[in-house]
């Protein structure tokens, strides 16, 4: 059912292919002390467009996502989110922080507020929505994410997969025009790891704009509008899931592919 | 045909433990007897024990508490229980425990720092639980000038004219922050305060007083001594150290290169040196530095300066505490639009103080007790009021009644801080059940 709603959307004209820019970064380049991590980097992402970026660790995946909400600062090139530039600039930076979630590997909850403490923070404190109002929005993305009855629990009483759904909860809770997602299983039991692709699943049928970067390579071709393989800092092969899969054309591409598909 | 496959029908129902390992014959035999050695460290513990309460105990109750001199003292101990017998004197705690209590206060005032103390209850307690009202805070933020106006006395206008700096503050930064921006604002508020205070306050409290007079006897501050003074200079320095503590430790992690020196500077500069240094340089050099005439208190520039060394020491427990927390929640506060304050005081401190409560505590019951060190520069606290208690002839000789009061007078204070910070730890753990 869920291939069916996936081919919709797919088929479904301007939603993805004409719509505006949500992320454009061009000539970006960037340095951790003498090392040169990200190498002339040109992305652009439309609204709604769901992409997935792969590679061996250490190919700089994490840093490039880490970059489009400034964890990471670049040092060349420009990176536009929703059109507003990132540079220096503290209020850009915080405007667009608050639009784009992200969710981490660890999950990084705050251990010691409740979860919907953890949901309802950023919306009182930077949106300055009003509590209950909040907390209602809260309360529907964890139910969103079928956890609601954690609610007044501590993230040190969930488990790794329940953790991972309230971090989804908690940047949802925002209204993010952007999904940010780095290596968001790589943390998790195999048998939890199915629950949180579900909920990102679900949240790509809502037509959510989304970068991923993950090593669920069936999570790749069922979502993905287009899968990105990177190595050494640049991005090696772009292309639609059936023939970034199908059809590799770099050798370092089949390489990664047969190594990870190989067994 | 061998059969090693293994399915097992129903689960194993759980049962109670062997009688060894739980109620009181387990947990004797898991903590005293576990082994030869720990059983040998055991009875030797016990027989310690017994010989030193076998030692103390008559000294402590073959006592006497109605003489009134060391003479009588011993005459009346020989008489009560035989000759020889080596019995406390607590008479001389009977007599003078008021002057250790509150130094040389007039002892016609001594309700103004009873009162004090109570209130100072009253205002610890919605900071220090928080369960109570928060409207409570209100008078915890008045408390530090009706405290300052109950035991100094003097006119009652000259706090509320201190008191309305912050208020002149506030209207300075509400107006200019609208006008020029938050930073101009702030900026043009702290130095309307300063200038207030400098130039008009003390103006202001003159020209009220004459209109409408009203206050208290006023108390010199060489009439202070005893524990009220270590009170004050310990509950002040404490409440005062910990906001200085924290925006250090913060400063000397900030990307800011000027706030980080200066921050390093002073940290190291004031771990640097000894107590006793600062508190000879409170006493004496700083009069050069000030311009002549200025009457600046002996008991405020003593506050001052263990305030300014507990708060180095703070910064470095509270650094430590930062430097603990994992720098995801540093970058999920950051991803989530907050900004660097709102993230400090949401975020990252709340986690980092908890972590750094025992280090935290043990930096306040450390200064607490070194407040004992004012003595050397003549200010009467209760170890330096022993001294003049011996001094005098009637009571020349005493020497471990009046440290054993002392003593345990402070360890119920630094007592108290302890468990309520056993409290603290418990009440925010929420990582368990």
């Amino acid at each position: 059912m869920r291939e069916v709603a996936n081919a919709n959307r797919k088929s479904a004209p301007g939603t993805s292919d004409s719509g505006q820019l949500a992320v454009a970064i061009s000539g970006m380049n960037k340095w951790f002390g003498a090392f040169h991590v990200l190498r002339d980097i040109d992305l652009t992402v439309r609204e709604g467009e769901r992409i997935v970026i792969c590679g061996p660790s250490g190919s700089g995946k994490s840093t490039l996502i880490r970059c489009i909400n400034r964890l990471e600062e670049h040092q060349e090139g420009t990176i536009l989110v929703q059109g507003i530039e990132l540079s220096s600039d503290l209020k850009n930076i915080d405007r667009i922080r608050s639009d784009v979630g992200m969710c981490f590997q660890h999950f990084n909850l705050f251990p010691h507020l409740s979860i919907i403490e953890n949901c309802t923070l950023a919306p009182i404190w930077v949106r300055k929505v009003p509590r209950s109002e909040a907390e209602e929005t809260a309360m529907y993305f964890l139910e969103k994410v079928k956890i609601p009855e954690q609610a007044l629990k501590y993230p040190g009483q969930l488990s790794g997969g329940q953790q991972q759904r309230v971090a989804i909860a908690r940047s949802l809770c925002m209204r993010p025009k952007i999904m940010l997602f780095d290596e968001p299983t790589s943390a998790l039991d195999p048998e939890m790891i199915k629950e949180v692709l579900d909920t990102m699943i679900e949240l790509a049928d809502d037509g959510m704009t989304m970068l991923c970067v993950t090593h669920e390579m069936g999570f790749a071709r069922q979502v993905a509008d287009r899968v990105i393989f990177m190595d050494e800092g640049q991005i090696v092969e772009e292309n639609v899931p059936s023939e970034f899969f199908g059809n590799p054309q770099n050798d370092r591409t089949k390489l990664f592919l047969s190594q990870i598909l190989g067994h | 045909m061998a059969h090693s496959a293994f399915v097992r029908d129903g689960l194993i129902a759980p049962k109670p433990p062997p009688m060894t390992e739980v109620g009181a014959i387990g947990w004797m035999r898991a903590n005293l007897f576990s082994g030869w050695l720990n059983s040998i460290l055991t009875l030797a513990s016990v027989a310690g024990t017994v010989f030193v309460f076998y030692e103390l105990l008559p000294w402590m109750f073959q006592s006497s508490w109605t003489a009134n001199s060391v003479a009588e003292c011993r005459a009346a101990i020989a008489g009560a229980h035989g000759d020889g017998v080596n019995g406390a004197c607590w008479a001389v705690i009977r007599e003078r425990y008021l002057q250790l209590l509150y130094g040389f206060y007039p002892a016609n005032m001594y309700w103004r720092p009873n009162l004090t103390f109570v209130l100072m209850l009253v205002a610890l307690s919605p900071i220090l639980f928080p369960n109570l009202p928060r409207k409570m805070l209100w008078f915890s933020a008045v408390y530090p000038f009706l405290g300052y106006f109950l035991l100094w006395g003097g006119t009652i206008w000259l706090p509320i004219s201190i008191l309305l700096g912050f208020v002149v503050g506030y209207f300075l930064i509400a107006l200019n922050s609208a006008r020029m921006g938050l930073l101009f604002g702030v900026i043009s508020g702290a130095a309307g305060t300063v200038i207030y205070w400098i130039y008009i306050a003390s103006w202001f409290a003159q020209v009220a007083h004459d209109l409408i007079p009203i206050g208290l006897t006023e108390v010199e501050s060489a009439r202070f001594g005893g524990f009220m003074l270590s009170t004050i200079i310990g509950v002040t320095g404490i409440s005062c150290s910990l906001p200085i503590g924290i925006m250090l430790a913060l400063g000397r992690k900030s990307d800011l290169l000027i706030v980080k020196s200066i921050c390093v500077g002073f940290i190291e500069f004031i771990r640097g040196v000894p107590l006793i240094t600062l508190l000879f340089v409170a006493s004496t050099l700083l009069n050069i530095f000030l311009p002549p005439g200025t009457n600046f208190d002996l008991i405020l520039r003593v506050v001052i300066m263990v305030t300014l060394f507990a708060s180095a020491y703070l910064a470095e427990v509270v650094r430590g505490g930062l430097a603990a927390l994992p720098t995801g929640q540093f970058e999920a506060a950051d991803s989530l639009g907050l900004d660097y304050w709102k993230s400090m005081r949401l975020i990252v401190l709340p986690q980092a103080l908890k972590i750094s409560i025992p280090g935290i505590v043990s930096t306040f019951i450390g200064l607490y007790k070194d407040t004992t060190l004012v003595s050397i520069i003549g200010l009467l606290d209760p170890v330096g009021l022993t001294t003049s208690i011996r001094a005098d002839s009637a009571w020349n000789g005493i020497v471990w009644e009046l440290y054993a009061f002392v003593a345990a007078v402070f360890f119920v204070f630094c007592f108290s801080m302890s468990r309520y910070s056993m409290h603290l730890e418990r009440r925010l753990q929420t990582d368990h059940n």
